[in-house]
């Protein structure tokens, strides 16, 4: 069996709380010893000089946009996998808005296959919550679940029928499924493209009102309320939303929400010249709500941050702002965007690594996103301060539309591996 | 060259106009307008207004008389690329660039290429190719034009795009308005109606913003878009109210072909609250001026008896100084195109 002995790392386990300088050792698939001086112990295994460098749980990016099957020409399985490992992500779950859409176990069963055979990060992913994610007929759920869908979602889009979602929820708790929702009331976001106030203004573009938002997640907690579904909150994004949510948790509600680099990195006025790369779905918000983004992150409301990756090609952006598709590339700049959070002294690393690995892996009941011997060896060491420059160019993901090219971040990964093999080094 | 050598080839025989271009004496030749496209009014400084409007202002007194052509264009490509249905603009510009000697081609793009499949930038790319000197664009959607004018390398006037601005609409009002009353900076401008979906007002708030003039907003809370009080305009939601004292009265064209479902309950209501009649015009100032930048609805926003008014309404006369503002905006961005680099 293949030994691979990480040698004087610091060591973040958020599921213990762990945060310190030791070894850890891989045995196969599967972390074997952590902790402590390991040097004697695990004489004959592979060493790698840490030294200082942060070894963590593998990240788990609970929302990504796969473009396979359907759209291979903007993201395959296989990109998608170089782009995560190069993150750091080991697990992602893939939303159900392919082409066929994921609402069938064929669909399913293709997904894994793919992900056996790439073998990069683990795929899994999300089922549609209604037939052909047209928000009418339910999918069926309990099937679907059965082979691998881990929870059920009609994707970028809401499921706007409030008899439909409360079928959904109920069908759900039947078989205790998560439902995950894009928080937006369609009929108020039908005719806009951006967050309303002084950018949308100024730039005559149509606008949402903020307001969309925590009028759809207090319906759906209401749902919730009345059927006892474990209910999740995709791309959190703003102050009246993350309100809501806190509400909802205080009251004991089985809800969990996340959010995404975007929305804590920028805010509207990003948007500048009509910049399409910064043409999001929810759209980015006013500075004030990109504080209590921060802040619903440090206090813990939001519980996770998710990279909610879109891959486009250039045809789908390189158009009017109104014309152009929602949505940026994110597995690459999933880590050193949210570090940030802690270089800007609002997140402990331990705490920011907890929103990136373990609590999305509970929200999933995955076996993952923890440093416990037995558990699979999925792993990211990476250099929490190193400073750089994100280029889109360089990116693994074949798509290249994110507005963050040349933004100086700090921290970047080293290595990525899965079930103890090797899926990325970074070349120096 | 100097400068008069330039322009008296444009404006031979051009009356002097009351507004001395006292502004422009003593810039640097280049120095009047820095940009290369005219894409909105927001960024523009009182002094490239002041230019445009002192230009424009020769160019009234050039349309005024029988022989009418200039050569200054002469040799030049003017494209006028309309992907949204206009007449009058598109003609405003043809005879502005024709009057200026140029060569003009009309491309009705929405009736062409789009209906291929054919994306806006290969239409830039394309037109790009045969060499045009200017490129005139209306385009749907807000940021479209400067979308175009990153890919393209001619001067780019926009005449109109979405929702953000209509540069040219803006020089022309401020242009009727200064011949008229004299001075742009200290009057009072109410601007009227559908707010939210009008480039015009965008457009004219941050023209008249930038001279010192003081802007109203006054609509129904349906047709304003959010936080428009931070371009610096005051809000109002009743015609008296807002049109209380101002000088001039700028009434806006209810765009139903922008709206996605109803904004007002009906045509009626909206000229019973809204719309300029004799009656509500009595709150503001007994000179006061009634501007529209057409097409007009008749009844909807403005009664026919204050749109015809002859003494009050300046509608015919925004009409004409539309043609003399695109002749300066022509002269001005192909002003010593292809003569080497600036000037120190």
């Amino acid at each position: 069996m293949k030994r691979l002995l990480f040698r004087k790392a610091r060591l973040l386990d958020p599921e213990t709380g762990l945060d310190s300088f030791g070894d850890l050792l891989v045995e196969g698939e599967r972390i074997a010893v952590v902790g402590g001086d390991l040097s004697t112990a695990a004489r004959g295994a592979e060493v790698v000089n840490a030294d200082g460098l942060c070894l963590a749980p593998g990240l788990i990016d609970m929302r990504v946009q796969l473009r396979e099957p359907g759209a291979e020409h903007m993201e395959s399985i296989e990109t998608a996998g170089r782009a995560a490992a190069a993150g750091g992500v080991t697990t992602m779950v893939a939303l159900p808005n392919t082409d066929p859409p994921v609402d069938d176990i064929s669909v399913v069963e293709f997904l894994a296959r793919r992900a056996r055979e790439v073998k990069l990060a683990k795929i899994h992913t999300y089922a549609a919550a209604t037939k052909g994610l047209s928000g009418c007929d339910l999918t069926e759920m309990g099937l679907l679940a059965a082979n691998g869908a881990l929870g059920f979602t009609d994707g970028v889009q809401a499921v706007a029928d409030a008899l439909v979602m409360r079928r959904v929820l109920a069908y759900a708790r039947t078989f205790d499924l998560l439902v995950l929702q894009h928080p937006e009331e369609p009929s108020l976001a039908r005719a806009g493209e951006v967050s309303e106030g002084e950018t949308a203004t100024r730039l005559g573009l149509p606008a949402i009102t903020p307001m969309a938002e925590v009028i759809m997640i207090e319906r759906d907690l209401r749902l919730v309320e009345i059927t006892g579904a474990r209910y999740h909150i995709a791309h959190l994004s703003t102050a009246a939303g993350i309100d809501a949510v806190r509400r909802a948790k205080a009251q004991g509600l089985p809800v969990t929400c996340d959010t995404a680099p975007p929305y804590f990195a920028l805010n509207e006025t990003a948007i500048g010249d009509y910049r399409t790369f910064t043409k999001l779905s929810p759209p980015l918000r006013s500075e004030w709500d990109r504080r209590a983004v921060v802040e619903g992150l440090r206090e813990g409301t939001i519980d996770a941050i998710a990279s909610d990756h879109a891959p486009w090609d250039q045809d789908s952006k390189r158009l009017p702002f109104s014309s152009a598709a929602y949505g940026i590339v994110g597995l690459e700049t999933l880590l050193p965007l949210s570090l940030e959070l802690y270089h800007n002294g609002h997140l402990g690393l331990i705490e920011l690594i907890r929103r990136l690995t373990n609590n999305p892996a509970r929200i999933l009941h995955l076996p993952v996103g923890r440093l416990t011997p037995g558990a699979p060896a999925d792993l990211v060491l990476f250099d929490p301060d190193v400073s750089w420059r994100i280029s889109t160019d360089a990116f693994r993901s074949k798509s290249k539309n994110a507005p963050f090219d040349g933004r100086p971040v700090r921290g970047r990964v080293c290595r990525t591996l899965v079930d103890g093999r090797t899926i990325f080094r970074l070349e120096v | 060259m100097t400068r008069s050598k330039v322009r008296s080839g444009a404006l031979a025989g051009w009356r002097r106009s009351p507004y001395s271009p006292g502004l422009m004496q003593g810039t640097a030749r280049y120095g009047a307008f820095r940009h290369r496209h005219l894409l909105g009014i927001e960024g523009l400084s009182p002094e490239e207004i002041n230019h445009f409007l002192d230009l424009a202002d020769g160019y009234v007194e050039v349309n005024r008389q029988a022989e009418k052509k200039r050569t200054l264009l002469r040799g030049r490509t003017i494209i006028n690329c309309f992907f949204e249905n206009s007449t009058r603009t598109r003609t405003s510009f043809e005879v502005a660039g024709k009057r200026l000697g140029g060569d003009v081609i009309n491309m009705a793009v929405s009736a062409s290429s789009m209906y291929k499949g054919e994306t806006l930038i290969d239409t830039a790319m394309t037109l790009n190719a045969m060499h045009p000197d200017v490129l005139i664009v209306r385009h749907p959607e807000s940021g479209a034009v400067q979308l175009l004018s990153e890919k393209l390398d001619c001067a780019v006037i926009n005449a109109g795009d979405g929702s953000h601005e209509h540069p040219t609409q803006a020089l022309l009002d401020a242009l009727t308005i200064r011949r008229r009353k004299g001075r742009l900076g200290g009057l009072t401008v109410a601007i009227c109606g559908d707010i939210l979906h009008s480039r015009v007002a965008r457009s004219n708030i941050a023209l008249l913003n930038t001279v010192g003039a003081r802007v109203r907003v006054v609509a129904p809370r349906t047709l304003l878009p959010a936080e428009i009080e931070r371009l610096g305009v005051e809000v109002f939601h009743s015609m008296s109210d807002g049109l209380a004292g101002v000088d001039i009265v700028m009434m806006l064209r209810l765009q139903s072909e922008r709206m996605h479902g109803a904004f007002i309950p009906s045509t009626r209501e909206y000229f019973h609250f809204f719309g300029l009649d004799y009656d509500k015009l009595r709150a503001a100032d007994s000179d006061a001026l009634i501007m529209h930048p057409g097409p007009m609805n008749r009844g909807v926003e403005i009664g026919s008896e204050v749109a015809d008014d002859i003494d009050r309404s300046l509608i015919r006369h925004q009409v004409e100084m539309g043609v003399a503002v695109r002749m300066a905006c022509l002269e001005i961005l192909t002003r010593d195109l292809g003569k080497g680099p600036p000037l120190p």
